[in-house]
């Protein structure tokens, strides 16, 4: 195989990290509303908890394409 | 065919997404063989901090009874530092309240700065996130030995645990915590980075589109409201980053000073 097609081919492997970015940020998100709807007055309380969480699982994805990045750019 | 160096509008997307990371030197320097020129990188960085100097300097003279909207700004973002401190890591941690503040807005000041076009995204570039990281974790690595002597060991047992599990656990907690300066500042760096280069990639398809003339020109359309769009969506992660970043440089903290 061609060292170049290996790489883009790494590169768009690589990028499948972000579907479970997607699972984590949609699992969060979903039970903030359930939790928010069953008990809204403590919903505003855990705001800052959502966003981190937010943060942290998307943050895992981007692991993924930081590799990719270095795939197609640095080696 | 397409152009040599792939600027060309016909050559693909037309315009580089790379291209805004590039590091210029605006003024060279060199001491005793390091490099240390004054690039467009340091040039961003002083006007993040000079943004914020005036923002707080300016903000707070009148000390007014009654804020206008420049002291509001300073008031509100040093009330939303302080309780993120005394949420996070309690009355103790409001000795750390400076370091916290600073990091949060030039973090927080980089990424917007960023944001304008044709500025530059000092934020974008892992060593100076990694830097900030690697301050933050022998900062805090230091506080805990000070505080617990060598007794911060004791920081890498989990408690209740059986005997067996032990040897094994205080592996994994040794890695996970030498990992954390890592996952600090890869974090910040590639939601920076990923979001610009996302930019400029739909910004070359606008290109392309306009480039390629007649019918096609009207399905610029699509990926410019899908650029607007994603721009709030940046600011609002430009945001968020710098508040993940201050808040789990509190929960270290938290963990030096009162370990679990």
């Amino acid at each position: 195989m061609e060292p170049e097609a290996a790489k883009l081919i790494g590169a768009g492997i690589a990028c499948i990290a972000l579907a479970g970015a997607g699972v984590g940020i949609g699992h969060i998100f979903g039970n903030y509303l359930a939790g928010a709807l069953r008990n809204p007055a403590a919903a505003q309380a855990q705001f800052p908890n959502l966003l981190l969480g937010f943060a942290l699982a998307e943050a895992t994805g981007l692991f993924g394409l930081v590799v990719a990045l270095i795939l197609l750019f640095v080696i | 065919m397409a152009a040599e160096n792939g600027h060309g509008a016909e050559g693909g997307l037309g315009v580089d997404p790379m291209h805004q990371f590039e590091i210029t030197t605006i003024i060279p320097l060199e001491f005793g063989g390091i490099d240390a020129s004054f690039t467009n990188s340091a040039l961003w960085m002083v006007i993040s901090a000079a943004l914020i100097t005036g923002l707080t300097v300016f903000g707070m003279s009148g000390r007014a009874m009654v804020p206008g909207r420049l002291q509001s700004v300073a008031e509100l973002s040093y009330e939303f530092v302080a309780n993120m401190i005394r949420d996070n890591v309690g009355s103790e941690g409001q000795r750390y309240f400076p370091f916290i503040f600073t990091l949060f807005m030039f973090v927080l000041f980089s990424n917007m700065v960023g944001m304008i076009p044709y500025s530059f995204t000092v934020t974008s570039h892992i060593i100076v996130t990694f830097g900030l990281a690697m301050v933050i974790f022998l900062g805090v690595t230091v506080i805990g030995f000070a505080k617990h002597g060598l007794r911060f060991f004791e920081f890498f047992v989990p408690k209740g645990i059986p005997v067996v599990l032990v040897p094994l656990l205080v592996v994994i907690e040794v890695i996970s915590y030498l990992t954390r300066p890592v996952s600090l500042s890869v974090r910040l760096f590639a939601n920076m980075m990923a979001g610009h280069t996302m930019l400029k990639v739909f910004a070359g398809f606008v290109v392309a589109f306009v480039g390629a003339g007649g019918a096609l020109t009207g399905l610029a359309i699509g990926p410019l409201a899908f650029m607007v769009a994603f721009t709030g969506l940046e600011i609002l992660v430009a945001f968020l980053q710098a508040y993940v970043f201050a808040i789990l440089t509190c929960i270290y903290l938290n963990d030096a000073l009162h370990m679990h």
